[in-house]
């Protein structure tokens, strides 16, 4: 067996632990970091529930090994309301009705959050493309596309005013 | 699903890499962007005893003209394939490609080596590749060497790399004047494998397809090219007859396995359609449309 001191900064908190090599990045951000906002959905790198932003990008963490986050920026989804108050997304997801039972929730958000860091002004076709590693059982997508859509015009308001 | 259990090095450079698969030669796996194996390992598909993780060598990663082709390196990222402009405005086959792999996230982890060097036939970049005549860069203790792609594919998961090799670059012909080429793709839903897919590059002569090469998705053990469909568009009008007959070829001789995404004849018939549609779109683009 094979264990690896790990040091990843996550929300903003840096973190040293052990970790056996073969510990996923999700069972490391449940498990070790106590964050279980990210979820587990089908463990077969298809569903985006465990959706985080690792280095910039969202990726799905059960399709990679803690001991490869070793240095690395980490964002997941407690991250995102600061002090207090809902992030643009989380807001859209709110005031859009974007989720039913919430599941696959923090994996749109966070896969939401990465496309539009690249592209803040997406079309809906955009949208469509940039959630399509993301499934949601319960919307039919159409509120979520309409959330994320609320989230851009929010955040480029913001950027527009400052 | 936890994988088994595994010793895990990150090189930080390909000599260092190389140096470590020749001591662990037979039991060590490359690790690159780990979006097909990791799922193989958690299934206990793949159970390596090493795992050797590359992605560490970011001198893998470019994507740039050099002389008569498009070098990109095996560690370069799909999404980085998807958003380079050199990819974009000279290369639409393999911008097609790029955007239908998998999903964006599996993109932004995935890389062009591994899709490649996985050799499965499902993979997007095999028939690509198979459709440009790319070549296959690889480096090993005694230095480096090319292999054409159509030499690379072996078998299933299977490829002409030897245990101590690692792929290093893809090498893509730049396509010369009146060259079009495209790649379309039958799926359920993104992120699924293709039913059957299609990727077409063909060289226009007036209205005659002077030269033409098709790489076929998901419907044979071994990622394959459609010769029967190729010599039915050579040195013929690029018609709908002909592009027709051509489909139809594909169509014959092609090899797939009846599975849950649907029947041998379904595919069959999926796969005469995708190969129509992507002749259809190179043709298009070889005479300067999208």
């Amino acid at each position: 067996m094979s264990e690896h001191e790990v040091t990843v900064t996550i929300n903003g908190e840096k973190i040293t632990k052990k970790v056996e090599a073969r510990t996923l990045l999700v069972h490391f951000i449940r498990e070790d970091l106590a964050l279980t906002g990210t979820h587990i959905g089908c463990d077969t790198t298809s569903c985006g529930a465990c959706t985080v932003i690792v280095r910039g990008k969202p990726v799905k963490s059960c399709t990679m090994f803690a001991v490869q986050a070793d240095g690395a920026d980490i964002e997941t989804i407690e991250g995102l309301a600061a002090g207090g108050e809902l992030h643009p997304l989380q807001e859209g997801f709110w005031e859009k009705h974007g989720l039913q039972c919430g599941y696959c929730t923090q994996g749109m958000i966070m896969s939401a959050k990465g496309f539009l860091a690249e592209n803040p002004n997406p079309t809906e076709d955009e949208i469509r493309h940039g959630i399509s590693g993301n499934l949601c059982r319960c919307t039919g997508y159409n509120k979520i596309v309409e959330a994320i859509q609320y989230a851009a015009e929010k955040l480029q308001a913001a950027e527009g005013g400052e | 699903m936890i994988p088994g259990a595994f010793e895990y090095h990150s090189p930080t450079s390909l000599d260092e890499a190389l140096s470590l698969l020749k001591q662990h030669s037979g039991d060590a796996k490359i690790l690159a962007g780990g979006q097909s194996l990791i799922p193989a390992m958690r299934f206990r598909l793949a159970v390596p005893s090493t795992l050797i993780d590359i992605n560490g060598l970011n001198d893998l990663r470019y994507v740039e003209e050099r002389g008569d082709h498009l070098a990109i390196g095996a560690m370069t990222l799909e999404s980085s394939l998807e958003d380079a402009a050199v990819v974009r405005q000279s290369y639409p086959l393999l911008h097609d490609t790029a955007l239908v792999i998998a999903d964006p996230l599996v993109r932004n982890m995935a890389t062009v080596g591994g899709n490649i060097a996985h050799a499965d036939p499902a993979n997007d970049h095999p028939a690509t590749m198979l459709a440009y005549n790319a070549t296959v860069v690889a480096k090993g203790p005694n230095g480096e060497r090319t292999i054409a792609i159509d030499d690379f594919f072996t078998g299933l998961f299977e490829n002409a790399l030897t245990e101590d090799e690692i792929l290093t670059e893809i090498r893509v012909p730049k396509p010369g004047a009146g060259s079009g080429g495209a790649y379309t793709k039958f799926e359920r839903k993104v992120g699924d494998y293709a039913i059957s897919a299609a990727a077409v590059q063909l060289k226009l002569e007036g209205n005659t397809i002077a030269e033409a090469r098709i790489g076929l998705t998901n419907v044979s053990a071994v990622p394959m090219r459609a010769p029967g469909a190729e010599s039915a568009l050579v040195g013929k009008s690029a018609d709908a007859g002909t592009i027709e007959a051509a489909g139809q070829a594909a169509a014959a001789e092609c090899d797939p396995s009846p599975d849950l995404r649907g029947s041998v004849d379904y595919k069959r018939d999926i796969t005469r359609v995708m190969v129509k549609r992507s002749i259809d779109k190179a043709v298009a683009r070889a005479k300067g449309g999208n």
